[in-house]
């Protein structure tokens, strides 16, 4: 008999784990996937799109329910699981029932943070993770509504262009100076505030929310300046925290996320973390591109390759619907030692970052023109020497191309 | 659009020009093949005229500095009362020696004459120099101790004619480059060119001999080859016997000077068996030329010089005669039509001087009030005068003093002191009118309607093809309508070129009766509609009344490059291939009968040569040996331990306010520079490629180092054209020593002491823009003209930002895009207005130079792409410009780079390189420097450092 192989969560990266063991190591495991949503696991990335009309609910779907069922896999939807027991190596259900494991998987991915301020939990107030939070500003989209949201960084930028697309007045309000200034600096950031006002999204930066005002129901958001921003909808789009109650209840090493070694193993040999809810080496990714290399890894490790580890992941994290592509990746945050090559035309609108360190390229931002982002995370991933192309670098590949043997001769 | 014969505005060579209208502002221009100074041939300054005629840079409209200080455009009624009323309170309160003009050798000859007139006759001063005095003085000088009269002998058909030709102190290959093909064509024939210069140049290069003399020691040459031709019995006696006076002091001067060939050998820096040679052919060979330039004329003892050569061809006879003679060759297009009118301060007008009786003759033809008494200033006087305040109202017309003018700074700094500062100027913004109070627009090239004269006295006419824009007009009515406004209205009522033309004619005629070698009077009854047809003819064209003289009504050889078969005149024009000059003179009849062998009347031929009846101008009729005194060596000093020479590069002219418009021209010499000898750059720490700061007591400028082997130790050579518009500090004028020469009053811009020190570069660039912008000084930079705008290249220290910040100020208003790599000292910029480029800038530190050629089919779009904009900085459309080396062949922009490789791939001469590339095969005055490549292949060491 197979070995019960139980995976905690239906989200991008637990389905990703099933589908690399099926193809590797079909009928090794006996599998059963357990997820607290009420449904197959679905592309969370594209909720933005969603929310912005671009695509139809049915092109969220990553497996179709008989993929799940021909790969021989179990699933348990709407369904949470409250607690591991090691010893007994058993997890317990929302349900009730408690079920052995041979491996467990934790992908419980992320929860979005509430601000910790008066009126959060307000009905009105919601965030942005799941279909659920999407239907819910598309029914107050079309009972006719007034949004705020707060944070300006990737989510909070989709869900306001999402919502201004729907014909919603919406501000989005924002603690720093510039929006998504962990991956941008001023120019750029400048360029996308234009671009959110073309696009019908009130900015305001520098805005601390003191509080939600409201008695039955959200009115507005209070900042700490006094003023006032009325509202029926607020979306807080603050961030997100590793999703790692499970593990932490059942004693595992836990820091930020479920501590994870290269083999992606937690501190019990028998339990292993991936995506969003793991954190490796120190670090806990809030994209899917590293949930997916370390399912990856485990599919292959759970497959029988003793030495599969993950390395850790290069970031790049694209803005897809504010009308102006934005694309980041890699350590853009320009620390010591590193160097910037920067364009800027702000009249195009186009902005391009470059951050090296030594030789190498280690972070891109690119604003208003993304054309070229593979080839920078490729570069990144890469690691190698773009020395000889250093000044066409920005431009992207066809210039480098082109231009490296010229300009770069003296 | 039907085309307009006219002439060149460049060289003193004078050039026939077609220039067809395009009906957009423009012409296409082509050589005229009538025209018997060229045959068709133009160099490629001439040939790029067309690209000089936009209307970008052009004065439109009178302007008038107001109370505030600011310049306002104003009515022409306006801006001609101020400048009369300017000149009227100066010379009511100071007198009239209080005012002057400062002419150019580009004005015509009619707007010469109309200048001269109103100051020599009607003002009352003498006080009327032009820049003229800068190139040529020397010349005349000369030419008037040995004639008596500033004459020139010869004609360029002496060139053909000649068995030897010695170039003294000029690089005709690159100032004066048709003549110089027309010279390479008699060396085909068999005829032997030695160059006489300190410099290795282009025209060196070109030669059979190049004698490399040290700096100002020319005069030593030639007393030396007196001496010799007296004692190898070389020497005509019978003509030295009959025509001239002064021979045995002048050799006994000489003998003083050059006693032996040791001596002249010491002081000249040449081998003795060199000078041997020298001597012996100069000696043995009949038909010799010496021609002479700036190099003779721009010395402390030019007019020395002039008279060492020209008592040589006195002492051998050879003068007046076909293929020999002393040639002075003119870098001003019409510098020899103001010293007819009398257009400099030491004349009065039409060749007489301020003799009682020439000053009663011409007060007499002019009925004039007030006619001047004496000299005027000259310029480097004039300029001094100004300074002390002694002079208060001064009207400039046509030149750049404060570029142009030893001590240039000081030019500049006087002018501001000024009361009245008038300024006659084609172009909106030159450094001369910073200072300026009234800015009059005046015609250009292609508007202008007039007269000039060429080296060889032929006189040719300037058509207009283009209609003057705006509100410009030509200096002569502007100098008409300050005459009317100071009441002389009647004496100066034109009506147009022709009228004053005849005027002029009329007065060298007046008493003349052979007297004066300047006649013209077979001219002074053209109809307007002669006039319009007036055919290129050499002075003196006597009115019939007066016998001619011998010479006189010979027909030019219509051809040159034909063999020495086609020399006679008379079947000269029928000669295949050669067409015969148009003669389609409509000339009233003169008002004397008939006089007994004068030539047509209907046919005032002109004449090719003088003297060669051995009569001269002087009162008993025979010329003047000069007794040559020895002249000082150029002082240098520990602090100045380096000589400093001036000069011309090939392709621009004067202060490149027309050829700087030019992208064909701006390719050549883009840059100002300093050339050195290798040895020198190695004692003052200056590379090939660096900067450098020269400095003399007077000035200093900022140049970029050309390491030559072309230069003798000791000596180094800047070109004199960069102003403070067109580059950063690089106004070799403000050097210039003002030490004159005490017969011609010409400074002497060859010699000035200085030092140099290398400057440090930490950054490098260039900049293109649509207009030529000041960008910070403490950089170094210049612009040339490139299709579509201008180029910079940067150096100095300074910062990418600066610039940008220079760019964004004098831009305002346009889009920017940017790069910037801090850590490595990069910057690029594009400026961007309505998606076309207006400017851009790269910087990148020193030693990795960015070029620009990759950039230039953008710079060309009338609108960029989204991804245009990115590849603008990105500066990867094409190769990088300076990968191309200079510009060779300004015709078919062949870059040094792409000569060299084809010399690599076996072209061994410029006519396999013709074939190959197409260099040279246009107006070839890239010749020379094809040939110098050829030989650099072949002797890399030699010339390793160019
Ligand atoms: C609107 C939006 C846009 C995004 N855009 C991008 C983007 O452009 N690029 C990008 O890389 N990333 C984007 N992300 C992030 C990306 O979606 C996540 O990184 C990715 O989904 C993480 O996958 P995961 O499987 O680790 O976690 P999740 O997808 O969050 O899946 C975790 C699942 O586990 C379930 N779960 C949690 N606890 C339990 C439990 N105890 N028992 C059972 N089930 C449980 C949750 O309900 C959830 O369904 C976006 C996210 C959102 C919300
Ligand atoms: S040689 Fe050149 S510059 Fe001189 S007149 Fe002729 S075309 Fe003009």
């Amino acid at each position: 008999m197979s070995e019960p192989l139980v995976v905690v969560g239906n989200g991008m990266v637990a389905a990703r784990l099933v589908e690399e063991i099926s193809t590797r190591a079909l009928g090794r495991y006996s599998i059963l996937v357990v997820g607290e949503e009420p449904r197959p696991a679905y592309n969370r990335v594209l909720l933005s799109s969603l929310l912005a009309d671009e695509i139809a609910d049915a092109d969220l779907e990553l497996k179709p329910a008989a993929w799940w069922r021909a790969k021989g896999v179990s699933t348990l939807f709407g369904r949470a699981v409250t607690a591991i027991n090691r010893e007994a190596k058993t997890v317990a259900l929302s349900d009730g029932r408690v079920l052995p494991y041979g491996k467990l998987v934790l992908a419980t991915g992320s929860r979005p943070i509430r601000l910790p301020k008066p009126g959060m939990d307000l009905p009105g107030v919601i965030t942005f993770r799941d279909v659920a939070d999407v239907d819910a500003m598309r029914a107050a989209a079309r009972r006719g509504c007034r949004a705020v949201v707060i944070g300006g960084g990737l989510l909070g930028l989709e869900a306001a262009y999402g919502l201004a697309k729907a014909s919603v007045p919406v501000t989005l309000i924002h603690l720093m100076d510039r929006l998504m200034e962990r991956q941008l600096d001023a120019p750029a950031a400048a360029l996308l505030a234009d671009a959110m006002r073309r696009n019908g999204v009130e900015v305001v930066l520098q805005a601390d929310t003191a509080r939600v005002i409201g008695t039955e129901r959200a009115e507005g958001v209070e900042l700490t300046d006094g003023r006032v921003l009325p509202a029926d909808l607020v979306v807080c789009a603050v961030g997100v925290r590793p999703n790692a109650d499970l593990a932490r209840a059942a004693g595992l090493d836990v820091g930020r996320g479920v501590q994870v070694n290269d083999g992606l193993i937690a501190s019990d040999p028998a339990i292993h973390a991936i995506g969003e809810c793991a954190e490796h080496r120190g670090a806990c990714y809030g994209l899917v591109e590293p949930g997916y290399e370390m399912a990856a890894a485990l599919a292959r490790r759970l497959s029988g390759d003793a030495w599969a580890v993950y390395g850790g992941s290069v970031l790049s994290t694209n803005l897809k619907v504010s009308g102006v592509p934005v694309f980041s990746a890699g350590d853009f945050s320009g620390g010591e030692g590193t160097q910037d090559l920067v364009f800027t035309d702000a009249a195009a609108g186009v902005y391009r970052r470059v951050v090296l360190k030594g030789s190498a390229v280690v972070g891109a931002v690119l604003v208003g023109d993304a054309t070229d982002a593979l080839w920078y995370r490729d570069l990144i991933r890469s690691g190698e020497s773009v020395a000889s192309m250093r000044h066409s670098l920005v431009f992207g590949r066809a210039f480098c191309a082109e231009a490296a043997p010229l300009l770069e001769a003296a | 659009m039907t085309a307009t014969r006219t002439t060149c505005p460049y060289c003193g060579v004078g050039c026939g020009v077609v220039a067809t209208p395009d009906g957009q502002g423009g012409a296409a221009i082509a050589g005229d093949p009538e025209h018997p100074a060229n045959f068709g041939r133009l160099c490629s300054k001439g040939s790029a005229l067309g690209e000089t005629l936009g209307l970008e840079t052009r004065l439109l409209h009178p302007m008038m500095r107001d109370a505030g200080g600011a310049l306002r455009r104003a009515s022409w009624d306006a801006a001609l009362d101020r400048v009369a009323e300017g000149f009227a309170t100066a010379i009511r309160r100071h007198g009239p020696d209080s005012v002057a003009f400062y002419l150019s050798g580009q004005l015509l000859t009619e707007d010469y004459y109309v200048a001269n007139k109103l100051m020599k006759g009607f003002i009352g001063s003498g006080n009327v120099d032009t820049n003229s005095r800068l190139c040529m003085a020397s010349s005349v000088a000369g030419h008037k101790r040995a004639f008596g009269s500033d004459t020139v002998p010869g004609c360029y058909d002496d060139l053909d004619e000649a068995d030897l030709l010695v170039l003294v102190g000029s690089n005709a290959a690159w100032c004066h480059p048709v003549l110089w093909q027309r010279m390479q064509k008699s060396r085909e024939r068999g005829a032997r060119m030695v160059v006489i210069d300190p410099r290795g140049t282009a025209t060196g290069e070109g030669a059979d001999t190049h004698l490399a003399i040290r700096h100002g020691t020319d005069a030593v040459l030639f007393a030396g080859l007196l001496v010799h031709l007296a004692d190898a019995r070389a020497a005509a006696l019978p003509f030295i016997a009959d025509h001239t006076s002064g021979f045995a002091l002048a050799l006994a001067a000489a003998r003083a000077l050059a006693p032996n060939l040791a001596e002249v050998a010491a002081k000249t820096g040449l081998a003795a068996a060199d000078l041997r040679a020298f001597f012996s052919e100069w000696a043995s060979t009949e038909r010799v030329v010496t021609l002479y330039s700036q190099g003779v004329n721009q010395a402390v003892a030019g007019t020395d010089k002039v008279n060492a050569i020209i008592n040589c061809h006195l002492a051998t006879g050879r003068i007046g005669r076909p293929g020999m003679g002393p040639f002075s060759l003119t870098g001003q297009p019409n510098a020899m039509g103001g010293r007819e009118v009398g257009g400099l301060a030491n004349q009065l007008a039409a060749h007489m001087g301020f003799s009682p009786s020439e000053v009663d003759r011409v007060g007499r033809f002019w009925g004039a009030p007030m006619m001047a008494t004496r000299e005027g200033r000259k310029a480097v006087d004039l300029f001094d005068a100004i300074e002390r305040g002694a002079i208060k109202a001064l009207w400039v017309m046509g030149t750049n003093p404060t570029v142009s003018l030893p001590r240039a700074d000081a030019a500049r700094a006087a002018m501001a002191k000024l009361d009245l500062l008038v300024v006659s100027e084609n172009v909106l913004s030159t450094d001369s009118s910073a200072a300026a109070h009234v800015l009059l627009p005046a015609a250009a090239w292609g508007e202008k309607d007039g007269t000039v004269t060429n080296s060889e006295r032929r006189i040719s006419r300037q058509r207009p093809f283009l209609p003057m824009p705006g509100e410009v007009r030509p200096d002569w009515q502007a100098l008409a309508g300050v005459a009317a406004r100071l009441g002389w209205g009647e004496a100066f009522a034109f009506d147009g070129p022709a009228a004053i033309f005849r005027e002029h004619a009329a007065l060298s005629a007046f008493e003349n009766a052979g007297a004066r070698d300047f006649d013209i009077g077979g001219l002074a009854t053209l109809s307007d509609a002669a006039y319009e047809a007036f055919e290129p003819t050499q002075w003196p064209v006597r009115r019939p009344a007066h016998p001619p003289l011998e010479g006189e009504g010979r027909r030019e050889a219509a051809g040159w490059g034909e063999g020495r078969a086609g020399r006679d005149p008379a079947v000269s024009s029928s000669m295949p291939g050669v067409t015969p000059p148009r003669r389609s003179l409509a000339v009233d009849p003169p008002p004397q009968g008939e006089g007994g062998a004068a030539p047509s009347v209907a046919e005032p031929r002109g004449t090719a040569r003088l003297f060669a009846d051995g009569r001269f101008f002087t009162p008993d009729r025979r010329a003047r040996f000069v007794a040559i005194a020895a002249a000082q060596p150029p002082r240098v000093t520990p602090e100045h331990p380096l000589v400093l020479n001036t000069g011309r590069v090939r392709d621009q002219w004067h202060t490149m306010m027309r050829t700087g418009l030019s992208p064909r021209l701006g390719g050549h010499r883009p840059e100002p520079t300093l050339e050195v000898h290798p040895d020198d750059a190695d004692r003052f720490g200056l590379s090939d490629g660096g900067l450098c700061r020269v400095s003399s007591v007077h000035g200093a400028a900022t140049l970029r180092v050309a390491v030559s082997m072309a230069q003798t130790p000791g000596t180094v050579f800047a070109p004199i054209h960069w102003n403070d518009e067109t580059a950063a500090d690089a106004r070799v004028g403000a050097l210039v020593h003002a030490v004159v020469d005490p017969f011609s009053g010409q400074p002497d811009a060859k010699a000035t002491a200085c030092a140099v020190a290398p400057v440090a570069s930490t950054l490098s660039g260039f900049v293109l823009s649509r207009r030529r912008i000041t960008l910070p000084r403490r950089m170094f930079w210049a612009w040339s003209a490139i299709v579509g705008g201008y180029v910079a290249r940067l150096a100095g220290n300074g910062a990418a930002a600066e610039i940008l910040a220079a760019l964004e100020a004098a831009l305002p208003g346009c889009e920017i895009a940017r790069y910037i790599d801090a850590e490595h000292d990069v910057g690029r910029a594009a400026l961007i207005v309505d998606g076309r480029l207006e400017a851009v800038v790269y910087t990148a530190p020193a030693g990795q130079e960015p070029g620009w050629a990759g950039l230039l089919d953008l710079w060309a779009k009338p609108k960029l792409e989204r991804r245009d904009r990115l590849a603008v900085l990105s500066g990867a459309a094409g190769p990088a410009g300076s990968d191309d080396g200079p510009l060779v062949c300004a015709c078919f922009g062949v870059s040094e780079n792409r000569v060299r490789a084809a010399v690599a791939g076996g072209c061994r001469d410029p006519a396999s390189l013709g074939a190959a590339l197409k260099a040279g095969t246009n107006c070839g005055s890239c010749i020379p420097e094809l040939k110098r490549l050829v030989a650099a292949a072949d002797r890399p060491m030699a010339l390793a450092g160019e």
